[in-house]
């Protein structure tokens, strides 16, 4: 396409949108909604799948061995559990370890748990971790059944309700955001159909006098990507801020020093890219449904 | 001659070489009629008939009443003329495209060498009348250059130079059917189809546009003319072909209206 025809398209698809005044205002209204949701359940979504995949990476299953085994069952056992299939690494941890390190989670209160020091009534243990944390529940009931094991712990429940609750927020925000976009892709699809008719004779006398269609389409195309980008803008706005705030809040807060979120450089931007794009594809998808309807060149 | 010279030369017989390769689907060589039709029937979706079967060549030059009673099909023939519409069956070449097996991507390119009068002159109001006559070309990427230079010259061929700024509804009928007649002759094509054109005028305004229409087919452009006008078939003696229930009933040199108003 020649440059001069690409500034006439612009010029022509910029004009029918001011030309459409409200219905412009409501696609662009519809397109704005949309993506500001889009946006939010993407950080949410994202985040959550962030820190349920760090703490699955965390998961491990401490293995208590029986008070009476002695040293020969405690390396047995080793051996077996080495043997298992999935087990990525064992590592042993005496029992004066393990108070060890119980004190100095516990911070200053631990300090109450000095005076076991002479008499440990803690396992010894073996720390092991799955090559998939998915097999963890497995391997766990494999570890249960073998000699000298007190009990094995791990942290099943945290890890399967943040699965759980991820997979509902998943569906539900994925229905939303569909309905949303089909109805800002019909509001557009229906804005350009007003365009389409307002300039019925235009275009008419275009076709007799042997203008392309693909040339009669273009403006339809640049107002429906102008209308997709345009209601992109406040959600990358909303994104930029928003999320600048919350990132700084939520690491500076000692509160909140559990959760740990994406850093906004990059994610923020990753986000505004997908809005910006999914804005630009709603616009176009909507512009293409009306001229194809509407435009039998 | 240089290296230069016989590359360029090469690059032209290829080029010309393609051209003719990819031209010959649509047009076929040696001498042939600017219209043809053969056996052309015109069904609409409807059940509607509007043409039994039409055989006609014009020659290119002529100059073509197309008359008959309403509901004839004087005006899906006019509509074959420029492929608004396509024919159930026969054989129908304009300007050696043939439009039976015509794609839908070179019907632009077709309709680039067809200019089109309608009655309602079909001028775009909120364009000044230099604008409207301009748009004809701007929609077919001309360069701005000749645009402005090839309007002026038709703005001169109708009479209308010192309008150009003027908005459509500013000028009187003659004047609009002026500036349509201009849009469709500015890109200078082989046939101009009018379908009554002076429909919407006064007798003495549609003279002039009569002499307008006459110094356009005395430049070589064939002119197709549909009309109800007797006092102007009769007055500007040319072909007439009638057509009565979808078929060409009459077809003479110097012909008379034959209808009575």
């Amino acid at each position: 396409m020649k440059f001069r025809t690409l500034t006439r398209h612009l010029k022509v698809g910029s004009k029918n949108i001011i030309r459409n005044g409200w219905m412009t205002v409501a696609s662009i209204g519809a397109v704005t909604t949309t993506l500001i949701l889009v946006a939010a359940f993407l950080a949410l979504m994202l985040n959550l799948n962030e820190m349920a995949v760090n703490i699955e990476d965390d998961v491990e299953i401490k293995t208590l061995i029986d008070l009476t085994a002695t040293e020969e069952d405690v390396l047995a056992l080793g051996e077996q559990l080495k043997q298992i299939d999935g087990v990525d690494t064992v590592v042993f941890s005496s029992n004066d370890e393990e108070l060890e390190s119980l004190i100095s989670g516990m911070g200053d209160q631990g300090n109450a748990w000095q005076m076991f020091e002479q008499d440990n009534p803690l396992n010894h243990v073996y720390v092991v971790r799955a090559t998939d944390p998915q097999n963890t529940e497995t391997i766990a009931n494999e570890i249960t059944a073998l000699n000298h094991v007190d009990r094995v712990v791990f942290g099943k429940d945290v890890v399967e309700q943040l699965f759980q609750f991820n997979n509902y927020a998943r569906t539900i925000g994925l229905v939303l955001i569909v309905a949303l976009v089909f109805t800002a892709i019909f509001l557009i699809s229906n804005t350009i159909k007003i365009t389409i008719m307002a300039r019925s004779t235009e275009i008419g006398i275009m076709k007799l006098v042997g203008a392309t269609n693909g040339f009669i389409r273009w403006p339809f195309f640049i107002e429906g990507l102008l209308l997709g980008v345009l209601g992109s803008v406040i959600p990358i706005i909303s994104i930029l801020v928003g999320y600048y705030y919350l990132d700084s809040s939520v690491s500076g807060s000692i509160s909140f020093s559990f959760v740990e979120i994406l850093p906004f450089n990059p994610f923020a931007w990753q986000l505004a890219l997908i809005v910006i794009a999914i804005g630009a594809i709603i616009g176009v998808w909507g512009s293409v449904m009306s001229v194809r309807k509407f435009l039998k060149v | 001659m240089t290296k230069n010279h016989i590359y360029f030369i090469k690059c032209v017989v290829i080029i010309h070489h393609l051209t003719e390769v990819r031209v010959s689907k649509t047009i076929y060589k040696g001498d042939y009629f600017m219209i043809e039709m053969e056996n052309v029937y015109k069904t609409y979706p409807n059940g509607v008939t509007a043409l039994n079967g039409v055989n006609v060549k014009i020659d290119q030059g002529e100059f073509v009443y197309i008359v008959g009673p309403s509901g004839a099909g004087k005006s899906t023939f006019v509509k074959l003329m420029y492929r608004e519409e396509k024919p159930s069956s026969g054989k129908i070449m304009i300007n050696n495209y043939d439009l039976m097996e015509i794609k839908e991507k070179e019907i632009p390119f077709f309709r680039r060498n067809v200019g089109v009068v309608f009655q309602d002159f079909k001028l775009l109001p909120k364009m000044t009348i230099y604008e409207n006559i301009a748009f004809a070309l701007e929609v077919i990427e001309e360069s701005p250059r000749n645009i402005r230079k090839r309007v002026m010259e038709v703005l001169e061929t109708v009479g209308l130079k010192n309008k150009a700024r003027f908005t459509p509804n500013e000028l009187s009928g003659g004047e609009q059917q002026r500036v349509s007649i201009a849009r469709a002759i500015i890109n200078h094509p082989k046939i101009v189809i009018a379908d009554e054109p002076t429909g919407n005028l006064d007798p003495e305004t549609s003279l002039e546009i009569m002499k307008t229409f006459e110094s356009i087919n005395a430049s070589g452009t064939t002119v197709l003319m549909a009309t109800h006008s007797k006092s102007i078939v009769n007055r500007f003696k040319k072909r007439v072909i009638a057509i009565e229930s979808g078929l060409i009933v009459r077809d003479e040199h110097r012909g008379e209206y034959g209808y009575e108003v």
